[in-house]
C-alpha cells in the first residue's frame, strides 16, 4: 500500500513536472497541440491508477460515482468530445442549444462510463509507450478483467488546452467518439436534423437511466 | 451437407433476395456534407436492414437472450469457459484454412498445435492447455481472407438471424461453412442432431459473452441500430488490420535460439521536461 502510494506520488510529480515543462516551453507555440509521448504515457498511467483505485475500493457504486465523475471531468476534454460528436450539426445549432447539449453531454458521458462499473471490478491494466500522431498522442493499454480475455484499449491524448487531456478511447478498434457521433447523426437524420429533438432525447435518456 | 448448414445457407440466399426490396433515399446533392455522410455510412439498404434488425431484436428478446441469461445463471464460469473452449477447438479447421490462405505461417502453426494439444491433453478441447504452452488463441475467417485479397466490404447488411455483416463477410461466412469438415461428414439423425447442437451451443455461448455490452448499447444509444452498425464496421476493420500486420515467423517463443529482443527503452529525449520538447517547439515556431 505504502509502495503504491509512493509510486502514485512519483507519477503525480512526474506529471506535474511534465505539465510544467510543457506549459513553459509550448504555450507560445499554439501549433504544437501534441503532448510529448512520455508525458502522455505518464498521464494515462496516473489517471488509470486513480480510476482503478476507486473501482476496486470497497463501497457502493453510488459512492464511487461522484469520485469517478470528478476524474473524468478533469482528465477528459469533455467539451471538445461533445463538439466532435455533434459533427456538422454543431454549426446549425443555436448558441443556447450548444450550451444545453454540452451540459447534457457531460452527464451522458459520466453515466455511460460509470454505468459499466460493475463489469470492471478487479480490473488491472498495463500501459505501453505512447505513439505520436499529427496533433495528439496515442497511449496503448492492455486491460485485464477477471475471467475475461485481455482487451486492448488505446487512449488518445491531446495537449490542445495546455495540459494533456483525453479526447478519445479506442476499445478493440472501436472509437468511443466516432461511435457516439454516428449514433447522434443517425438519430438526427431520422428526426429531421433537428438538434432540439436530440437534446430532448438526451434529457429523457438521462432521466430514465440516471 | 448437414441440415443446419444447408438451412443457414438457404437463409442467406433468402436474405439476399429480400434485401433487394428496399433502398434508402440518397440526400439531395446541394449539401455536400450530408452527401459525404451518406457515403460514409454506406448503408443504401437501410430501410430493409432496419426491418431485419427489428425482427432479430424481437427474436433475441423472446428467445436467445433469456436462454443466454439462464445459461449464465445455471452454469458456473469455469464450465462455461470449458464449453467455449470445446466450441473454439471445433472451429480449428476453419481457422487453419483462413490462416493458410492468408499466408500466415505462425498463426497456422499455432492453430495446428492448439488443436493437437487441446484435443488430447486438453480433454477434447475443454481445457486450453496450449495457451500456457506458448500457442495463444487468435481469430480469423474467410471474410478476412477476402479483405486481405483486396475485396471491398460493400454496403452494410443486417442479415436475418446472423446480424450485422456486409456482402464480403456474408460470402466469407458461406466459405467458412464449406471449409468446415463437419459440413461434409456423414448423414443420419445422430450427425444432424450433433450439427444442430453445435450451432445452438455456439449461439448461446456467443450471446452469453455479449450480454453486458449489448445491454449497455441498448441502454445508452439513441439509435442502437446505427451504433451497432458503427461498432461492427470499426471492429471488423481493426481486426482485419491486426491480422494483416501480423507477419510473425514460424518459430514459437520456446524454440528461439537467440534471446528475445528487448523492447526499445524510452529515449532520454522523450523524458518530460528535457530539451526534446524545446526542439520541436523551435521547429514549429520557425515555420
Amino acid at each position: 500500500m505504502q509502495m503504491s502510494r509512493n509510486l502514485n506520488r512519483r507519477l503525480l510529480l512526474t506529471l506535474a513536472g511534465g505539465s510544467f515543462a510543457f506549459a513553459a516551453f509550448c504555450r507560445p507555440c499554439a501549433v504544437l497541440a501534441q503532448p510529448a509521448p512520455a508525458m502522455a504515457t505518464a498521464f494515462v498511467k496516473s489517471t488509470g491508477d486513480r480510476m482503478v483505485a476507486i473501482i476496486n475500493a470497497a463501497g457502493t457504486t453510488a459512492e464511487k460515482q461522484p469520485r469517478l465523475a470528478q476524474i473524468i471531468e478533469t482528465s477528459v476534454d469533455v467539451d471538445a468530445v461533445a463538439k466532435f460528436c455533434l459533427g456538422r450539426f454543431w454549426r446549425t445549432a443555436t448558441a443556447d442549444q450548444q450550451t444545453q447539449y454540452t451540459k447534457l453531454f457531460h452527464n451522458v458521458l459520466v453515466n455511460n462510463i460509470t454505468g459499466k462499473l460493475g463489469e470492471y471490478q478487479g480490473v488491472t491494466f498495463m500501459v505501453q509507450q505512447a505513439q505520436t500522431r499529427e496533433d495528439h498522442a496515442i497511449v496503448g493499454t492492455t486491460i485485464q478483467r477477471p475471467s475475461n480475455p485481455p482487451s486492448k484499449v488505446d487512449w488518445v491524448v491531446s495537449g490542445e488546452s495546455g495540459t494533456p487531456r483525453i479526447i478519445d478511447v479506442i476499445a478493440e478498434g472501436t472509437s468511443l467518439r466516432l461511435t457516439q457521433r454516428s449514433d447522434y447523426a443517425a438519430f438526427l437524420s431520422r428526426n429531421g436534423n433537428n438538434v432540439q429533438a436530440l437534446i430532448d432525447a438526451m434529457r429523457q435518456q438521462l432521466a430514465s437511466n440516471g | 451437407m448437414s441440415a443446419d448448414r444447408s438451412t443457414r445457407l438457404s437463409l442467406l440466399v433468402f436474405g439476399a433476395l429480400v434485401l433487394l426490396a428496399g433502398c434508402a433515399t440518397p440526400p439531395s446533392a446541394d449539401d455536400p456534407e450530408e452527401v459525404a455522410e451518406f457515403q460514409q455510412t454506406n448503408d443504401p439498404l437501410e430501410p430493409t436492414n432496419r426491418v431485419f434488425y427489428k425482427v432479430n431484436d424481437a427474436l433475441d428478446t423472446a428467445i436467445l437472450k433469456p436462454v443466454a441469461q439462464g445459461y449464465r445463471y445455471a452454469v458456473p464460469q469455469p464450465v462455461r469457459t470449458g464449453v467455449h473452449n470445446v466450441l473454439a477447438n471445433l472451429g480449428s479447421p476453419v481457422l487453419l484454412t483462413a490462416d493458410v490462405l492468408q499466408g500466415k505461417p505462425r498463426r497456422a502453426g499455432d492453430v495446428t498445435m492448439r488443436f493437437l494439444i487441446n484435443s488430447t491433453i486438453g480433454v477434447a478441447g475443454i481445457f486450453d492447455v496450449a495457451d500456457s504452452w506458448g500457442y495463444p488463441a487468435h481469430d480469423n475467417d474467410s471474410g478476412v481472407t477476402l479483405a486481405n485479397r483486396g475485396v471491398p466490404s460493400g454496403p452494410f447488411l443486417f442479415l436475418p438471424i446472423l446480424g450485422p455483416s456486409n456482402p464480403r463477410d456474408a460470402v466469407g461466412f458461406g466459405v467458412d461453412i464449406a471449409a468446415d469438415p463437419g459440413t461434409w461428414v456423414g448423414s443420419g439423425v445422430a450427425v444432424q442432431a450433433a450439427g444442430w447442437s453445435k450451432t445452438g451451443a455456439n449461439a448461446v455461448d456467443q450471446r452469453e459473452r455479449v450480454l453486458d455490452p449489448l445491454d449497455q448499447i441498448k441502454k445508452t444509444a439513441l439509435d442502437p441500430y446505427a451504433t451497432i452498425r458503427s461498432l461492427y464496421r470499426q471492429h471488423r476493420e481493426a481486426q482485419i488490420q491486426t491480422i494483416r500486420d501480423d507477419n510473425a515467423g514460424t518459430t514459437p517463443v520456446w524454440f528461439r535460439q537467440h534471446p528475445v529482443t528487448p523492447a526499445p527503452a524510452i529515449p532520454a529525449s522523450d523524458v518530460p521536461g528535457v530539451p526534446h520538447i524545446v526542439d520541436t517547439g523551435t521547429l514549429n515556431q520557425g515555420k
